[in-house]
């Protein structure tokens, strides 16, 4: 706790600055907190060190300045055994210290990692399913699949607090960055691969949510609102973008991911349930060969006892069917 | 698009590929095209006022015999410092306009730059600030001192010297010519795909072959410096007698040459991308963006080291000298910077945590990362300690230095806190991230680079810069830095990102304003720093001073200021470190006869000539002018072949004018050790 009391201590001033929220200083999702914490641990570790060595120089420099005939002045001392062990060990045994931290920290907090809790002193349930979130990052937009609801939308993000998010994240096109800096550190997303992020929200609220990698001229109004909600509400928003209707075809991928500046925020009852693997595996249009395939149909004729559907099967599939599979994803909840 | 432009008869397209009028943003009738006109006319009027006064003066003789020509380091280094100021003030006007943009593009307000053009801004100002600022201003630098400070009288390669310069400086003007012909990159400083990928028409290629041309030239300057530190040391100078900057010039050296290839392989993929349509960096057919990121990196994290470097070793010239005792722990500074040279190409991943690497590997670089700050705040102590017992004089030089020691210190600190991988999730991208290496760049580099001008000019030029707008110089920097960057510290714990061009949340406003005032604070140091050039030279009388104004401790300080083309008529022989020191305590006394003939390079065009021809090639590249690239190919391999057959490449100064100078020269007087 005494992080906590040492926040305060920081925050108190710097709330002076007027009306400006420090979120990087005060987070609401317990991920983003650690990582605050340990920001703020490893920078008052390395004040030990940092304040006495400003002082020296405005010390040092202002007692052996030349006027200063008073200050013992040794034409010849440019060395000390003793004094160079100290200059290299102090700012060794700082960065053991601080590199202990980081090396802890950066596996607790890994991204991929599930979380074990939702708060300080609030455990994972082994029984808990997160919640699932697979994340698009378009030109200039975010696009989010509830694959346990079957919704999606546009530029707009919810979750119950205290409940576990599993998001997957891919890119359409280009390369951005998943930012909710009151939840959790960022994470790239890029087109053709996949990133993970386990975070958590433990106050409701909205926060800001972008793009923090630049994407070119569309960049700056890539964002999206993150709305923490208790469950009842969340419920509520559920139905609300169900109630919304409209689905998430491949005609209407193709039509979303036209570059778009300031989109508004948008509702999808349903999708395509391959829609984000077919994105991730970059062959969204009939016909694409898909990344998954590629290597081994680039290596020649299949072998024998090995079949290579040229495209995707999902993709063939659902267009033979003629596409619309409903939202069966009341299932998951 | 240039491209998709109307129709017009074949012949056009093959003389001006895909160049029309369209192409010259001036002609435009908007705002941006307006800014660019009113550029256009002061640069033309300029330009034409400088060129002008060069014809009326007769100079262009002089200009050509004296400098262009010149393979002297000492001319050189000064040219480098002369395009390094130059370009500082176009940098700098883009810092200006990008300040101005957010100061003011709030809400409703989109600002005056629209994103296409504010996104060339930002990435024009860090591929400028870093390749023709910075990097100008250290290969300057380590051109003119090093080889007087080792007991050199030039370079190993002296013509290649020449050439290194003119590729950047050609590298540079074809920045330049992207202002008022076409467009620039808006792939912001690294040229990021798919960003870089996917613009159209020339403003990334002017990006990659202006990159490619100052590239080359600094990969062969590294080569140069790394032959003539090893091979051409005064006798009696062994590797641990050596100044610290020669030092620090030999690590930096042993970087670019490990390095710089790296840039020109990228770049090289980027641009069969783009011109042959490969996939190394697509995200179909086996391409990977992964890939360009980390390989830039590989080359842009040593990058910063070969920039700091140097600077490191002017603090430990200027704090020894100033201080009136020899540097504390010397050991210590040469491991440190060895230990510096070799991390550096460890910890290119930590511009990427985010990247979803895996705790892993993100911990491996977060570690070599921290280790860094090891040899470092050694570095730190060791300036401290120099101080310590010392008798310490506050020149313009030692207050850069001050300035230097506190603020880098602090943007050590917040350089360690984004080391620290969980933490850089949060600040990653942010304006934390920019005022960090701002706070590094500027209270490290640029700081030194003006502590080096003031210290080293009375060496190159007989007379002292003016101390007075000096100090206005620095503190204006110190101040201004200070206040353009806390508020970028404060708005990235309020988690602003970089690059944006408008803002929706009025309450950063008056950070933005504040931010804005910093960079006016800096501007009116930058013209603080060119009055005191100007009113130095016209004070020069006045301000003359010996060979040893500020009773220096190395080999430079031995010889005329400014030195004669020969450097040394005698190369010393040395016997401890501060050689020049030692040598006054010994009471040196220098020899006034028996002077022999000496063997220097002659003077070359073929430098100029392949550094016109190789800008006129990449022009034709950018623009899909395919004769004029291939012709000017085709010139500049003749040119190399022609040269090698120029068999007038070195003479002897005769030993009468070696004698001449020795009296005449403008040497210190041996009590003169006066300072400012």
């Amino acid at each position: 706790m005494t992080v906590k009391r040492l926040r305060g201590l920081l925050l108190s001033p710097l709330a002076l600055l007027g009306g400006c929220h420090l979120v990087l200083l005060d987070p609401s999702g317990d991920v983003a907190r650690q990582q605050s914490d340990i920001m703020i641990v490893t920078t008052i570790i390395m004040a030990l060190i940092i304040v006495p060595v400003l002082i020296a120089i405005g010390v040092i420099a202002w007692r052996y300045r030349a006027s200063n005939k008073q200050a013992h002045y040794d034409a010849e001392w440019d060395h000390s055994p003793q004094l160079e062990l100290v200059v290299w060990a102090a700012p060794l045994l700082i960065i053991i210290a601080v590199g202990a931290i980081s090396w802890i920290g950066t596996h607790q907090l890994d991204p991929y990692r599930p979380l074990d809790r939702v708060a300080p002193g609030k455990p994972v349930a082994a029984d808990t399913k997160p919640l699932e979130v697979d994340v698009v990052s378009l030109r200039w937009k975010w696009l989010f699949f509830y694959p346990q609801y079957g919704i999606a939308t546009v530029n707009q993000l919810a979750a119950p607090v205290d409940v576990p998010i599993r998001f997957k994240m891919t890119s359409d096109a280009m390369m951005d960055a998943f930012s909710v800096p009151a939840l959790a550190g960022m994470v790239y997303t890029m087109p053709g691969m996949q990133t993970v992020l386990h975070a958590v929200i433990n106050k409701p609220g909205q926060y800001r949510g972008f793009s923090a990698n630049y994407s070119g001229a569309g960049f700056t109004d890539m964002r999206f609102d993150f709305e923490g909600m208790n469950t009842h509400d969340f419920d509520a928003w559920v139905a609300k973008v169900r109630a919304a209707g409209g689905e998430l075809d491949t005609k209407a991928y193709d039509q979303l991911r036209q570059p778009e500046r300031d989109a508004p925020v948008h509702y999808y009852a349903r999708f395509e349930p391959d829609l984000y693997t077919r994105i991730l595996d970059r062959c969204i249009d009939p016909g694409e060969l898909c990344m998954s395939r590629m290597m081994s149909t680039d290596a020649g004729p299949p072998m024998q006892g090995m079949h290579e559907p040229p495209v995707h099967a999902g993709a063939a599939s659902l267009v033979d069917a003629g596409k619309t599979v409903p939202a069966q994803a009341a299932a998951a909840h | 698009m240039p491209e998709a432009m109307p129709h017009r008869a074949p012949v056009w397209d093959f003389l001006f590929g895909r160049l029309t009028l369209d192409s010259l943003p001036f002609l435009k009738p908007d705002l941006e095209g307006r800014i660019v006109l009113v550029t256009l006319i002061v640069v033309v009027l300029g330009g034409l006022a400088i060129l002008g006064f060069i014809t009326k003066k007769r100079l262009w003789g002089y200009l050509w015999h004296e400098w262009f020509t010149s393979v002297d380091h000492k001319k050189l280094g000064i040219m480098y410092m002369i395009l390094g100021t130059v370009m500082l003030l176009r940098g700098f006007s883009d810092a200006i306009m990008m300040r101005a943009q957010q100061a003011y593009a709030f809400g409703p307000q989109m600002g005056y730059l629209p994103p296409e053009h504010y996104d060339q801004i930002f990435t024009a100002h860090g591929a400028i600030m870093i390749f023709f600022v910075a990097m100008a201003y250290i290969v300057g630098l380590m051109n003119y001192v090093m080889p007087l400070q080792i007991g050199a009288r030039d370079v190993a390669f002296p013509f290649l010297n020449n050439l290194s310069f003119w590729f950047t400086f050609w590298g540079a003007i074809l920045f330049m010519v992207s202002l008022f012909v076409g467009d620039f990159s808006t792939a912001g400083w690294l040229g990021y795909p798919p960003v870089s990928e996917l613009q159209q028409g020339p403003g990334v290629d002017y990006y990659i072959w202006g990159l490619q041309l100052s590239g080359v030239g600094t990969l062969l300057t590294g080569v140069n410096f790394v032959t003539t530190i090893l091979k051409m040391r005064a006798p009696g100078m062994t590797m641990m007698k050596m100044p610290v900057f020669s030092w620090t010039a030999l690590c930096t050296s042993g970087l670019i040459i490990a390095t710089f290839p790296v840039l020109t392989a990228t770049l090289l993929l980027l641009s069969l991308d783009r011109y042959l349509g490969t996939h190394f960096f697509t995200t179909g057919f086996g391409g990977n963006v992964m890939m360009y990121i980390n390989l830039i990196w590989v080359w842009g994290h040593p990058e910063v080291y070969i920039l700091i470097l140097p600077i490191f070793g002017v603090y430990s010239e200027i704090v020894p000298t100033f201080s009136g005792k020899p540097l504390f722990g010397y050991s210590s500074m040469v491991y440190a910077t060895v230990a510096i040279m070799i991390l550096s190409y460890l910890v290119w991943l930590h511009h990427f945590f985010t990247m979803g690497s895996g705790a892993d590997v993100n911990s491996f670089f977060s570690l070599t990362t921290m280790m860094i700050s090891i040899p470092t705040g050694v570095k730190i102590f060791n300036w401290l300690f120099t101080m310590y017992r010392g008798r310490v004089h506050f020149t313009v030089p030692m207050l850069w230095t001050m300035g230097f020691l506190f603020t880098f210190t602090i943007g050590g600190m917040t350089g360690v806190m984004l080391s620290v991988a969980p933490a850089d999730f949060l600040l990653h991208n942010s304006l934390f991230l920019i005022a960090h290496f701002h706070n590094v760049i500027i209270g490290g580099v640029v700081f030194g680079v003006f502590a080096a001008i003031n210290y080293w000019f009375p060496k190159a030029f007989g007379f002292k810069l003016d101390e007075f707008w000096g100090k206005a110089s620095f503190w204006f920097w110190l101040v201004g830095f200070w206040v353009a960057f806390t508020p970028l510290y404060i708005m990235g714990f309020m988690g602003v990102t970089r690059r944006l061009s408008h803002f929706d949340n009025p309450a950063l406003q008056p950070y933005f304003i504040v931010a804005a005032f910093g960079a006016f604070l800096i501007a009116l140091g930058i013209l603080a720093f060119i009055i005191q050039i100007y009113v130095s030279i016209v004070r020069r009388k006045a301000y003359a001073v010996g060979g040893d104004p500020w009773n220096g401790r190395t080999l430079e300080w031995s010889t005329s200021s400014p030195p004669p083309d020969y450097n040394f008529a005698f190369i010393p022989n040395i016997h401890a470190r501060d050689a020049w020191t030692d040598m006054k305590k010994h009471g040196y006394r220098r020899p006034l006869e028996g002077f022999h003939p000496i063997h220097m390079p002659n003077n070359t065009a073929a430098g100029a000539v392949i550094g016109v021809l190789s800008f006129l090639c990449c022009f034709g590249l950018v623009w899909y002018i395919w004769w004029l690239a291939a012709a000017s190919f085709v010139g500049i391999i003749v040119a190399t072949i022609a040269h090698t057959f120029n068999y007038h490449r070195d003479f002897h100064i005769h030993a009468e004018e070696v004698r001449e100078f020795e009296h005449t020269g403008n040497w210190q007087a041996e009590t003169q050790g006066a300072r400012a």
